[in-house]
């Protein structure tokens, strides 16, 4: 791994001015490293961050992806990482002009990370320079602890994906503010008593604007007063709810064993604390990546194409760019390019928008006709889009902008494959042309951690609740989960989850035309048990 | 073919069929009714959104092939460590599977690969049906796709029966994922070494010439490379003695004693015959109709490590042989097409253990060679009572090591019914010739480890 030569980083300045008036905002800094194909593969199971902590894992990856490499070449891997400076990586072959493109494309990239609020939490400190910091640690651990460090690494990552990510970006979301008497009252004490009805509630708010009218002065105290002569629990229980409020930061499960775990806060135990803390970290640092593919490859894409064209510097290699270009942006017949996806959808809405087409205005317009030559000049779509790279993520961008209008004008579809008897073939059709279905379908395909809820049982269990969303658990995978649970938590470990059972529909109820197959499920509730490394299946009914 | 298939399976059913037989002998001709010839519109290759990257996308070149950084070493310390995993109450988490990469001139490479994954709690589809076909009513069940096409109309399909074999298909490892190149030689290491297979206690008496090595053996007076002392001072012994310098039961002197030339004797290279054992093996698989898909897969994938073990047993002295059956047998000449080759046609054992059986006959391979026979099968015979196979088999007894039998269940029949499995239970010569006949039965679901356990079983 090599610096880029001046030559190159003369030729990226400019790029970056462009940019910049082009009204991308990022960081002035940046690094850029020259890369073999076999520091790809290196640095590709470390998610390209050079100093991340070693774990035997990513040597199977490594191993893995020679092999690959062998049997099937091909290039995986991310090319820009997110820390301070923004550090991008360049394969030692690439000419010029194919480096603008790329550099273009990491601006986009970097752009995003630094501005879309799901990345919050990344802006504030160099994670290349503390995973470092975390590298080191493990490795002077590992020279004490030997094996165990790794142990414990392992058991923590199986649980890395559930880490309360969205309790963190909330923490920088909301104003801290003291939860006040009358808000409670209303908003909780009135609505938690049992005989509360609507007309009483109705009735308490007429009772306070009253006081209010009045008593402009002290009206509130005056109806607190009233309130506290008639509940005399009302203090106490509006304190209780002050302080767990105050406290109510909720806890990821791996927050939930550091703090409550015997066995990790045994003192000879106490160094895993450390550890577990890494991988959490760590983890935190990458959910908002995955959590932004579309959204970000789609900018980047938009941005390099844009950027490259306007480049006087380069021009004579548009047909050169237009092949690599095409092979980036282009729709597979079936699949998800999510670089093709958000590319589009940032062009449409930067359309829409310029017409004025993001408006109450537009959507109550049902007449086709219409709709097509709605136009009420408004513009404005270059920072409509800019707002939306600055507050989407995937599943937002998805579900809020992606109409039928887009998948007409795209003529996307969702696929499916079905059995032909005949012909003993697997067959993929056209399933459904509709914005609905198609959105779903991606909806579906989005990366969506399951959501637990922790308690303890009375004997110590822990006790995990899988929130059902119509998905079950991978099944094969919940052993050696549980079986690091029981490990971290020291004792008995639970889990509940639903698993779906397939209902035969009886024979005669077929009707003709129809699938002969027609299925229904139906939900069940299992219980997976840890104890002592051997789990045990139930249902529970 | 077809006439032939359909007149034996008429002779067959005169003598008398049961339902179930039957079945499955029009399910195999039925195969082969289907139009072999019928183009297919190419499958699609579906990724998801998160199977894109930057370099793949962006950085143009095709990279340059790689060496292997990682050699054999880094994979013991993985399978090292792995074992330390399971002295410490954590069960093993390296799989070893391998790929086969077929390359044109039937030159094919074992790639090794260790492969593991991280276990989390993750969500799942809702896998009601294994075959994976689509949700029903679920219209936002699916892929995404993109171009010209209504609502309805096919634009791809793929034969549920995928051809076998093609890229690196049969042998591929679990998940097809983490690898290091390796040879056979090394895989036979890791299974004897990691896995705990036995090492063969006999290799059998039959040695042959295999190669000369230069030692240090031939005496020559007078000159050589080293002194033989010994030799040497027995030779001035018998020359003074016969001179008449030394006297019985005088005292000797040795600084009396004369020394001739010839008396030197040295030891001098010399050129040495090594012999070592040596193996034929002899890979049966059926590939009849009702083989596709999983039992194919499995035979060849437990070919594959029984290979590898040999190979290491017998450092590298084995002849490989392949054969192939359907109702007739054929032999082929490597590897590639001995995985790759499918046909749809019935199924009669007998053919191929005759094969065998005239092969070393007609070239005496039992003079000098221990000879394993591994067959792979569904289990699937026309010749339903063995009437033809077992007496083959017998004759074969008799001049093998070891004849290993895999019966891959394909899911039609009932499990444990199979009629091969049946007539090889009920002759007795499993329990008869238990020293040289063994038999292994998997299902459909069998992964790496049962293949691991059931090899041990075939050659314990």
């Amino acid at each position: 791994m090599e610096l880029l030569s001046q030559h190159a980083k003369k030729i990226m300045e400019g790029c970056k001015e462009r940019a910049r008036d082009a009204g991308l905002r990022f960081q002035d800094d940046s690094l850029e490293y020259i890369v073999t194909n076999r520091d790809f593969l290196q640095l590709s199971p470390k998610n390209m961050i050079p100093t991340l902590y070693d774990y035997w894992v990513q040597d199977v990856e490594v191993l893995k992806d020679q092999g690959q490499y062998e049997l099937y070449p091909n290039n995986p891997y991310e090319t820009v990482i997110n820390t301070r400076p923004p550090i991008s990586f360049y394969n030692d072959n690439n000419p010029d002009w194919l480096n603008v493109m790329i550099f273009y494309h990491v601006i986009g990239h970097i752009d995003f990370f630094q501005n879309n609020l799901y990345f919050r939490h990344t802006w504030d400190y160099d994670f290349a320079g503390k995973a470092l910091a975390d590298k080191r640690l493990f490795a002077k651990l590992r020279s004490e602890k030997g094996r165990w460090v790794d142990y414990v690494i392992e058991f923590s990552r199986a649980i890395d994906n559930l880490v309360g990510y969205f309790d963190l970006l909330s923490s920088f979301a909301i104003e801290k503010k003291k939860l006040s008497k009358i808000d409670y009252y209303f908003d909780v004490f009135i609505q938690q008593k049992e005989n509360h009805t609507i007309a009483g509630y109705v009735a308490e708010i007429d009772k306070y604007n009253k006081s209010m009218r009045e008593f402009p002065q002290n009206g509130e105290a005056l109806f607190l007063e009233s309130v506290k002569s008639k509940y005399a629990e009302f203090e106490s229980l509006y304190n209780k709810a002050v302080n767990e409020n105050g406290q109510g930061k909720r806890h990821d499960l791996l927050q939930f064993l550091m703090e409550h775990s015997e066995f990790l806060n045994r003192d000879e135990n106490k160094w895993m604390l450390m550890v577990i803390e890494v991988v959490r970290s760590t983890s935190l640092y990458f959910q908002p990546q995955i959590r932004t593919k579309i959204l970000n490859e789609g900018w980047a894409s938009y941005w390099h194409e844009n950027l490259f064209l306007n480049d006087d510097r380069i021009s004579g290699h548009e047909v050169d760019f237009a092949v690599i270009n095409a092979k980036v942006t282009s729709m597979p017949r079936v699949g998800m390019n999510p670089y093709a996806l958000g590319m589009r959808l940032f062009y449409y809405l930067e359309s829409q928008a310029n017409a004025g087409k993001i408006s109450y205005d537009y959507q109550r317009i049902a007449d086709n006709y219409r709709r097509k030559n709605f136009n009420s000049e408004t513009g404005g779509g270059r920072d409509f889009i800019f707002s939306v790279r600055e507050n989407f993520c995937d599943s937002m961008f998805i579900n809020a902008f992606l109409d039928q209008d887009f998948v007409d004008l795209h003529q996307l579809f969702v696929v499916d494959k079905r059995l032909n008897k005949e012909r003993m073939t697997w067959e993929y059709y056209v399933k459904s042309k509709k914005a609905k279905h198609y959105k779903k379908m991606i909806a579906d395909s989005l990366y969506h951690p399951p959501a637990l809820t922790i308690n303890v049982d009375d004997d110590n269990t822990l006790v995990l609740n899988h929130v059902f969303e119509g998905k079950p658990l991978y099944r094969d995978y919940i052993e050696g989960t549980l079986l690091g649970l029981e490990f971290l938590w020291g004792t008995k470990v639970s889990l509940y989850t639903h698993e779906a059972e397939l209902i035969k529909k009886e024979p005669g109820q077929v009707k003709d035309g129809q699938r002969e197959e027609e299925r229904k499920i139906k939900w069940k509730r299992f219980r997976y048990t840890m104890k002592d490394r051997k789990m045990t299946r139930v249902v529970i009914n | 073919m077809k006439q032939k298939l359909h007149a034996l399976y008429r002779t067959l059913k005169e003598k008398g069929l049961t339902p179930e037989q039957d079945r499955k002998i029009r399910y195999e001709l039925d195969l082969l009714e289907l139009d072999r010839d019928h183009r297919y519109a190419p499958a699609p290759v579906v990724r998801n959104i998160y199977q894109y990257n930057d370099l793949e996308m962006l950085h143009d070149a095709s990279p340059p092939k790689l060496l292997a950084l990682t050699t054999v070493q880094s994979l013991d310390y993985l399978l090292e460590k792995d074992k330390q995993r399971e002295e410490d109450g954590f069960p093993r988490k390296i799989r070893v599977g391998k790929m086969v990469k077929p390359s044109q001139n039937g030159d094919d490479k074992v790639v090794i690969v260790p492969t593991t994954v991280e276990e989390k709690l993750v969500h799942d589809k809702v896998r009601l049906n294994e075959e994976g076909e689509g949700d029903g009513d679920d219209q936002g069940a699916g892929e995404g796709g993109a171009g010209e096409g209504e609502e309805g109309e096919v634009i791809g399909e793929q034969p549920v029966r995928p051809e076998q074999g093609g890229q690196g298909g049969a042998g591929k490892g679990e998940g097809g994922e983490h690898d290091v190149e390796s040879n056979a030689y090394d895989l036979g290491r890791i299974l004897t070494e990691q896995f705990e297979l036995p090492n063969l206690k006999d290799k059998g008496k039959k040695k042959s010439l295999t190669k000369y090595t230069y030692d240090l053996t031939d005496k020559n007076r007078g000159f050589g490379q080293i002194l033989d002392k010994k030799s040497t001072l027995r030779k001035i012994i018998q020359t003074n003695i016969a001179l008449g310098r030394i006297r019985a039961r005088d005292k000797i002197d040795s600084r009396g004693l004369l020394i001739s030339p010839r008396d030197r004797i040295y030891r001098i290279l010399s050129r040495e015959k090594d012999y070592e054992s040596q193996a034929v093996v002899f890979f049966v698989r059926d590939y009849s109709g009702s083989m596709g898909g999983k039992p194919t897969e499995l035979v060849v994938n437990q070919h594959v490590l029984i290979y590898s073990w040999l190979i290491y047993q017998y450092k590298n002295q084995v002849e490989t042989r392949f054969i192939l059956h359907d109702t007739e047998a054929k032999e082929v000449k490597n590897f590639q097409t001995y995985y790759n080759s499918t046909v749809a046609g019935g199924t009669q054992v007998a053919s191929a253990y005759s094969l065998v059986n005239k092969i070393v006959e007609e070239e005496s391979l039992e003079r000098d060679n221990n000879i394993y026979v591994f067959h792979g099968t569904d289990g699937d015979d026309w010749d339903t009572k063995g009437d033809k196979a077992l007496p083959e088999l017998e004759k074969m007894l008799h001049y093998a090591s070891r004849v290993g039998i895999t019966i891959a269940e394909n899911g039609y029949g009932i499990s444990g019914q199979t009629e091969v499995e049946r007539y090889i239970r009920k002759s007795g010569l499993l329990e008869e010739r238990k020293d040289v006949l063994r038999m292994d039965v998997i299902s459909e679901d069998t992964n790496e480890t049962r293949l691991i356990k059931g090899i041990r079983e075939l050659i314990s």
